[in-house]
C-alpha cells in the first residue's frame, strides 16, 4: 500500500474522509446489480488465486433457542444442490490441486477456496450454484449434526480453556448475542433440524448479503467477467433486514469468577473489557485499541506488561488482545500467568498497579514510536500473503465497513498519537464494564511434594493434520 | 523468549516447475544459499535451517538445545533481552528461532531500506549471545510450564507415548524440552555446549526470496553465519530403527472424547516408493474431505469432526501415521474402520480415486509458493531432506508416474492393520488394550 500522502494525513487530522479517495495498489471494487459487493486483490507472483465469499450473517445473528444454527448451516453447505452431489464440490476442489473450507463467527459466515488460476471459473461457478440451490438430504443432516456435536466435544468440551472462556464471555455479553457461543450450547445444537437449516438459508443466503473477495492471480477485468457470469443471474431475496441485535446495557458491576480443573496445569487469568469496534468512518478509537493491545502487551521484553511483569518475575506470559472487526462493541482482554512462587491474588494486584499507573501516566512516546515502526514494516510483509489480505477486506465488509474504511486503517493506525491511546485506555480499561477470571488447577496437597510431571513427547511428524485451518474466535466446518 | 508451538513435518515438501527461478549462491566465504529473487514487495525473508536440531543433544542434557534456541533472542553483543528486542523492533524486523526434531531454524523478515542493520544484530545473536542468568531463568520457567502444559494434554500425552514406544534409544523417542529434571539442571555452560554442538557452518542450509540479488545475499550470508564456528562439536545424529509394534495401547484419561493416535513403518523419502506412498496417502486419509476415512468415519457415520493420515519423514526415521477424536463410546467403532481402512487400500484403488490424487498433488504444488516467507522456507527444507536444486522440474513427473499396481504393492508392504500400534487416551469403550497400561 502507499505511504500516506500528506493531505491524506491532513484530511485525517481534521476528521473528514478524503472525498475522492485512490485505491491502494491492486484493489479494485465493483458492485453487481443483485447487490453482490466484489473486492479483487491483486497479486500476479504466482498462478494462485483465492475466492472468498462473505455472508453477513453469523451466530449473533441466531434466534434464541437455535444457538449453532449459523455454523451447523456452514457445514450442511458442502452437502450439495441439484446439480452437486453431497461433498462433491470439495471433492472436486480437490482433484483440481485445490483446497477449501469454511468458517463462522460471530458476525459472519465464509466460504473460500484456494485453487491454480486457471481453475477459477470452477470454483465460482460451483460457489454461486450454492448461494441459490442448496439440497439438504435426509440422510445427511443428521449424521452432520453429529458432526457438530463432536467439533464441540473436541474444541470446547474437552479443553477447560475453551470452556471457561465460553462462561466468561456469557458473563461479559449478558444481553448482547455474543454472549453465545458460535458453535452453540450443546443442548440446542442437539435439537437443531433440516427445517431450522433451510428457514435460516432461505432467510440469510443472497447476493445482497453477501461479499465475494477475489486475491491473487487475476486481474479486475477477468473478475468482474467472471462474477457478472456467475453471480449476476442469482435475484437478491429482497431488502437485506438490517442487523439489529439486543445491545449490552451500561454495565455498573466488574464481574469475577473462577474455575478449577484437574487438566489445568497452573493458574491463568484474564480479563476482558467491553469495548468499542470499528465503525464505518469512525475508526479512531478501534485503531487507539489496536496500538494499545501492542503496548501492552505486544511483547514480553518491551511491552508495558512484559516489562513491569514478566521481566521482573511475576509473570511467565503476559499477553493483550483486541479485535476491532466486529458489527457490536466487542472486547479487549489482558491475560497472564503467574511466575512460579507468584499466587494469583499477588499477580492480579501486580496487574492492577501497572494498569493504574499506565492509566495515570499514559503511554511512553519511545514506545509508542517503536510499535508505529512495526505498524509500517507491516504494510509491507502483509503485501507477501494475498490470502491473508482477502481475510482484511471480507471481514471489514462483512462487520459493516466500506471498502475505503479498510483501505483507510493503516493510515489512521499510523496517525494514533499519545492522546488517543491515553484516552482509549481510560474509556476501556478504567470502566467497569469487564470480567476477570481465573482458571486453576485444584489446589495441590503439598506443592513441595508433588512429583514433576512425567515429559511429553513430539513424534517427529507431529500430529495428524488437521483437517483445516483456523482464525482464531472462529469455528470451521 | 519461548512459544507454544507443535512443530507438524510432513514430508510434502514439494516444488512448482517453471514459475520458480531457483539460483544457487556461493558467497565470497565460500557459503551456500539457494535464492529465488523477487522485488515486487521490499523485503527480503532468509531461512537458516541447521542439520540436527534438537536430536544433537547430550542424552544427559535432554533440553539443552531447546533452551538455548529460546534464548538466543534475549540479549547479544552489548545488548540485554530489553535492548536487543527495541534495536529489532526500531528496524521493523522479525526473527524467529525454532527447533525440532531434525533442524533448528533461524528466520529473518528484513525490510530493504535497513537490511543490512537487521543481518548484523542476527549475525550478534548467533554468534555473541549473552545468555543472562536472568533471561535464561526467565525461559526455563517459560520451558518449565510448557512441560507441565503438555503433561495434561491428551493430545501430547498420546504423542510422547507413541513416540516412546517408537523409537528406543534415539532422542526422537523423548521431547526436544527435556524433562521438569533435566531442563532445571541445565546450567549457562551446558547452553554454550549446546550452541557448539548444533550452531555450525558445516550444518546450515539457506533459503532466501524477495528483494536481495545474488550478491548481495552472498555478502549477508559471510555477515550472519562467518562468525561461527565452522564444525558443530557433535556429529549429526544416526538414522533410527523402528520399534514399533502392533497392538493398542490405552491411557486412562477424563474427557467426553477419546484422542486416537496412530502409527505403523513408514518409509524414507529416498525409497523409490515413496512417490507410491505419497499417493496412497493422500487416499487413505491426506486428502481432507476426500479421503476413505473421512468418507467412513467423518462424512459417512458422523464419529468425528476429523481424521487425518501423513507420512512422518523425518531425516532420521520415518512413520505412517494418523489421528482423530472421538467419543468415548465408539471409539472402538472408530479404531475398527480405520484397521478395515488401513488393510483394503491393499486390495488396490479406482482409476478415479488414482487420478484425483495425481490432480491434487499435482495442482496444489505450485500453490505453495505465494510468497516470499513460503519459498524461504520451502527452500531450506528441501536442501535439509537432501533434494536436488533441479527437484522443481522432476517432481509433479514423478507423481504422474505413479500406477495404481505402485499403489496397491506399497500399501501391501507398509499398510498392514497388524502392524499399527494405537495409543488411546481417553475412556474408550469397545476396545480394550493389549498390553499394560503405561505410566502417565
Amino acid at each position: 500500500m502507499p505511504r500516506p500522502t500528506l493531505p491524506a494525513l491532513l484530511a485525517l487530522t481534521l476528521g473528514a474522509a478524503p472525498a475522492l479517495a485512490q485505491m491502494p495498489d491492486g484493489i479494485t471494487s465493483f458492485t453487481l446489480p443483485n447487490g453482490l459487493e466484489t473486492v479483487v486483490i491483486e497479486d500476479h507472483r504466482a498462478p494462485v488465486v483465492v475466492q472468498m465469499v462473505w455472508y453477513r450473517n453469523g451466530s449473533a445473528d441466531e434466534p434464541p433457542g437455535k444457538s449453532g444454527i449459523a455454523h451447523y448451516l456452514e457445514h450442511l453447505m458442502f452437502k450439495g444442490t441439484d446439480t452437486l452431489e453431497p461433498g462433491e464440490l470439495s471433492k472436486t476442489v480437490t482433484a483440481n490441486g485445490g483446497m477449501d473450507n469454511a468458517f463462522t463467527s460471530s458476525d459472519y459466515t465464509a466460504y473460500f477456496q484456494r485453487i491454480a488460476s486457471d481453475r477459477l471459473p470452477l470454483v465460482m461457478e460451483m460457489e454461486a450454484d450454492r448461494m441459490a440451490n442448496l439440497r439438504i438430504g435426509e440422510d445427511d443432516w443428521q449424521a452432520e449434526r453429529q458432526v457438530v456435536l463432536e467439533e464441540r466435544a473436541q474444541r470446547v468440551d474437552s479443553d477447560p480453556g475453551a470452556l471457561f472462556s465460553e462462561e466468561r464471555n456469557a458473563t461479559l455479553f449478558y444481553n448482547h448475542p455474543y454472549g453465545r457461543p458460535v458453535i452453540g450450547w450443546r443442548a440446542e445444537m442437539e435439537g437443531l433440524t433440516r427445517d431450522d437449516a433451510l428457514a435460516w438459508y432461505d432467510d440469510h443466503y443472497s447476493p445482497n448479503e453477501a461479499i465475494l473477495i477475489l486475491a491473487g492471480d487475476v486481474t479486475p477485468e477477468r473478475a468482474r467477467e467472471l462474477a457478472e457470469r456467475y453471480y449476476g443471474p442469482i435475484p437478491a431475496k429482497g431488502e437485506a433486514a438490517p442487523r439489529v441485535r439486543p445491545q449490552e446495557p451500561t454495565q455498573r458491576a466488574p464481574r469475577r469468577m473462577q474455575m478449577t480443573d484437574p487438566r489445568v496445569p497452573q493458574p491463568v487469568m484474564t480479563r476482558s473489557y467491553v469495548a468499542p469496534e470499528r465503525d464505518p468512518g469512525d475508526q479512531t478509537d478501534a485503531a487507539a485499541l489496536t496500538v494499545l493491545a501492542e503496548l501492552l502487551g505486544g511483547s514480553m521484553q518491551t511491552s508495558v506488561l512484559g516489562r513491569e511483569l514478566a521481566m521482573k518475575g511475576k509473570a511467565l506470559w503476559v499477553n493483550a488482545g483486541y479485535d476491532g472487526l466486529s458489527v457490536d462493541p466487542t472486547s479487549f482482554a489482558v491475560s497472564l500467568v503467574p511466575a512460579d512462587g507468584i499466587a494469583p491474588d499477588e499477580a492480579e494486584a501486580e496487574l492492577d498497579k501497572v494498569l493504574a499507573a499506565f492509566l495515570e501516566t499514559g503511554p511512553d512516546q519511545a514506545d509508542l514510536d517503536r510499535v508505529k515502526t512495526r505498524i509500517e514494516a507491516a504494510r509491507v510483509y502483509t503485501l507477501d500473503s494475498a490470502h491473508g489480505r482477502a481475510y482484511d477486506y471480507g471481514q471489514g465488509l462483512a462487520t459493516g465497513l466500506s471498502v475505503q474504511d479498510v483501505n483507510d486503517w493503516p493510515d489512521i493506525l499510523a496517525a494514533v498519537t499519545v492522546e488517543d491511546v491515553a484516552r482509549a485506555a481510560r474509556q476501556v480499561l478504567g470502566g467497569k464494564a469487564s470480567v476477570t477470571g481465573w482458571l486453576l488447577p485444584p489446589p495441590a496437597e503439598d506443592p513441595a511434594e508433588t512429583p514433576p510431571p512425567a515429559m511429553p513427547a513430539a513424534a517427529p511428524g507431529g500430529a495428524a493434520p488437521a483437517p483445516t485451518d483456523t482464525p482464531a474466535a472462529e469455528v470451521q466446518g | 523468549m519461548i512459544r507454544a508451538v507443535i512443530a507438524v513435518f510432513f514430508a510434502a515438501l514439494a516444488v512448482p516447475a517453471q514459475a520458480i527461478d531457483i539460483q544457487e549462491v556461493t558467497s565470497p566465504g565460500g557459503i551456500k544459499a539457494w535464492l529465488v529473487q523477487d522485488d515486487t514487495i521490499p523485503f527480503v525473508a532468509v531461512e537458516f535451517d541447521f542439520r540436527g536440531g534438537a536430536s544433537l543433544d547430550q542424552p544427559e542434557k535432554r533440553g539443552a538445545i531447546n533452551l538455548m534456541t529460546a534464548t538466543l533472542e534475549e540479549g547479544a553483543g552489548s545488548r540485554d533481552s530489553v535492548a536487543f528486542a527495541q534495536a529489532v523492533e526500531a528496524l521493523g524486523a522479525r526473527f524467529s528461532f525454532d527447533v525440532g526434531d531434525d533442524t533448528l531454524s533461524v528466520g529473518v523478515r528484513a525490510l530493504s531500506e535497513n537490511r543490512d542493520e537487521a543481518a548484523a544484530l542476527l549475525a550478534e545473536a548467533l554468534t555473541q549471545p549473552r545468555f543472562d542468568d536472568a533471561a535464561v531463568e526467565r525461559v526455563r520457567a517459560q520451558v518449565q510450564s510448557i512441560i507441565r502444559s503438555e503433561a495434561t494434554d491428551p493430545q501430547s500425552i498420546a504423542a510422547r507415548e507413541m513416540a516412546r514406544q517408537a523409537w528406543g534409544d534415539h532422542p526422537y523417542a523423548t521431547s526436544i524440552n527435556g524433562t521438569a529434571e533435566s531442563v532445571s539442571a541445565l546450567t549457562r555452560q551446558d547452553l554454550v555446549a549446546a550452541k557448539n554442538r548444533v550452531l555450525a557452518r558445516d550444518r546450515v542450509v539457506v533459503g532466501a526470496a524477495g528483494d536481495i540479488t545474488p550478491e548481495e545475499l552472498g555478502l549477508l550470508l559471510d555477515q550472519v553465519l562467518g562468525g561461527l564456528p565452522e564444525r558443530g562439536t557433535a556429529p549429526l545424529p544416526e538414522p533410527a530403527d523402528l520399534q514399533l509394534t502392533g497392538g493398542v495401547t490405552v491411557i486412562d484419561w477424563d474427557s467426553p472424547q477419546t484422542v486416537v493416535s496412530f502409527a505403523g513403518p513408514g518409509l524414507a523419502i529416498d525409497d523409490p516408493d515413496y512417490f507410491a506412498a505419497y499417493v496412497a496417502n493422500h487416499i487413505l486419509g491426506g486428502g481432507g474431505f476426500s479421503s476413505r476415512l473421512m468418507e467412513e468415519i467423518r462424512e459417512k457415520r458422523g464419529l468425528t469432526y476429523g481424521v487425518g493420515t501423513g507420512l512422518a519423514t523425518g531425516v532420521y526415521g520415518q512413520t505412517w501415521q494418523g489421528g482423530m477424536s472421538g467419543s468415548n463410546a465408539t471409539t472402538g467403532q472408530a479404531v475398527e474402520l480405520i484397521r478395515a481402512e488401513w488393510d483394503r487400500l491393499a486390495q488396490g484403488v479406482t482409476d478415479r480415486e488414482l487420478n484425483d490424487a495425481k490432480t491434487y498433488l499435482t495442482g496444489e504444488y505450485p500453490l505453495r509458493f505465494d510468497g516470499n516467507g513460503k519459498i524461504a522456507g520451502i527452500l531450506a527444507g528441501m536442501q535439509v531432506i537432501g533434494f536436488p536444486i533441479d527437484y522443481v522440474n522432476t517432481r509433479n513427473a514423478k507423481v504422474e508416474a505413479v500406477t495404481a499396481d505402485d499403489v496397491k504393492r506399497v500399501a501391501a508392504k507398509l499398510l498392514r492393520s497388524d502392524g499399527l500400534r494405537f495409543v488411546l487416551v481417553g475412556r474408550p469403550e469397545g476396545v480394550t488394550a493389549t498390553d499394560s497400561q503405561p505410566t502417565n
